[in-house]
């Protein structure tokens, strides 16, 4: 590696880090853990989720670690009693948002957005929940999408056209109303673009995309596949 | 000793959490001695007693009898306890919620139905529009999700609450 080596203090520790590296990135690699939802190895982050804000010393708002680069001398703070809120409220908004039924989901007890409310002691939201009225798209021969357990946290947009090369999903409207959708807003089964690799419903962390017959707790999710294929794919590279 | 006045209810839920506080198995002896149970499925009460200190919640309010409920609850309750994802989240119940209740009534009551087709009115308090959690009708104390949350977690807040400590809200919750 011929990037530049700088040091950073995270939690008071300093940790050795390479310019270029994000302060996520840094922070693994010095042992460290900063919660994340939408992050997965191996794909570009894009900080959507808001949960791996970090405190960095000398700057008033909260920075995502995922894509804020670190910087010489820099000290982050990964776990503060605002950081804990502002998480805290993150996985709230996104329980209320949509219909998170842990209790028949096939992903129960395998979930990220679950574990994360488990690890931050979530036992209640203090929001009204929105039940808002959505679709599953039962339409592809082999995979589920069910709108009702998406977090838009984009991994399945970002796998599908990094990894695979198909860029099957993307997002469709805005705020409240966006919904992911494969093609342009077209049913999964109709796809031309899709191969049915499933390396979506891998890298998708909750039962949003699931494969088909899976019962409740049965779709237990392989995402590190999709970061040791996208490591493989680097060293060839 | 004056013993805890304990109260169970069944709202919107399918008595699963009634039997994970009933899955406590021995630590129901020991508790046996120190609370009385004053009203729930368990037990023949009629009206929901005054003064009591711990009322555990199962289900959501899905009816008029269940808000009806639940009111009366709260101000003759100190504790109020959310049992179990209905109560905490809306869960299962809440899954009719995108339906219109005469839609969802139709369905399951005259088009589902194999022979006495018609929607039951006599003896059946009135659907509300949603099913929703207890927290949006009334103030809740503390908040038990899980589907149904663990006999230990249960237990775990009586056992506080006779000791005189406020029950911990960090404990380890799930949903589901």
């Amino acid at each position: 590696m011929s990037q530049k080596k700088i040091s950073i203090r995270i939690d008071g520790a300093l940790v050795d880090a390479r310019e270029g590296q994000t302060i996520l990135q840094a922070a693994r690699e010095g042992g460290k853990t900063i919660p994340t939802l939408c992050d997965l190895d191996g794909i570009t982050p894009v900080g959507g989720c808001r949960i791996c804000m970090v405190e960095v010393e000398g700057i008033d708002r909260a920075l995502p670690a995922c894509t804020s680069p670190v910087q010489e001398g820099m000290s982050v703070k990964t776990t503060t009693p605002r950081l804990t809120q502002h998480r805290r409220l993150t996985v709230e908004l996104l329980l209320v948002e949509r219909n998170h039924i842990c209790a028949v989901c096939v992903s129960n007890g395998h979930c990220e957005l679950q574990t994360m409310a488990t690890n931050l002691g979530v036992s209640t939201v203090r929001l009204a929940y929105n039940f808002p009225k959505l679709e599953t798209d039962l339409s592809h021969p082999k995979y589920v999408l069910d709108h009702n357990r998406c977090i838009l946290c984009t991994r399945c947009v970002r796998v599908c056209a990094e990894l695979e090369g198909a860029h099957v999903w993307n997002l469709f409207s805005r705020g409240i109303n966006t919904r992911l959708t494969a093609d342009l807003n077209g049913k999964w089964g109709d796809s031309k673009g899709c191969t049915g690799c499933g390396k979506c419903v891998q890298a998708c962390p909750t039962g949003a995309l699931s494969e088909k017959g899976r019962a409740v707790e049965e779709m237990v999710k392989q995402n590190e596949r999709i970061s040791a294929l996208a490591q493989r794919r680097g060293a060839e590279a | 000793m004056k013993k805890l006045k304990v109260a169970t209810v069944w709202l919107d839920g399918c008595s699963g959490c009634h039997m994970s506080l009933l899955d406590m198995d021995a630590a129901v002896i020991s508790l046996a001695s120190k609370i009385e149970l004053v009203y729930g499925p368990l037990v023949d009460a009629q009206d929901f007693p005054e003064g009591v200190d711990v009322t555990l919640v199962e289900g959501a309010v899905s009816s008029q009898d269940d808000l009806n409920k639940i009111q009366k609850i709260r101000q003759r309750t100190a504790i109020l306890v959310s049992m179990g994802d209905c109560a905490v989240t809306g869960n299962v119940p809440a899954m009719r919620n995108g339906i219109p209740v005469q839609r969802l009534l139709q369905r399951v009551y005259v088009e589902g139905a194999i022979e006495g087709k018609g929607v039951p009115t006599d003896g059946v308090p009135a659907l509300l529009k949603q099913a929703r959690p207890v927290r949006e009708f009334v103030k809740v104390d503390l908040c038990l999700p899980g589907c149904p949350p663990p006999a230990k977690t249960i237990s775990g807040v009586i056992a506080a609450v006779l000791d005189g400590r406020k029950p911990d809200t960090n404990l380890t919750v799930k949903f589901g």
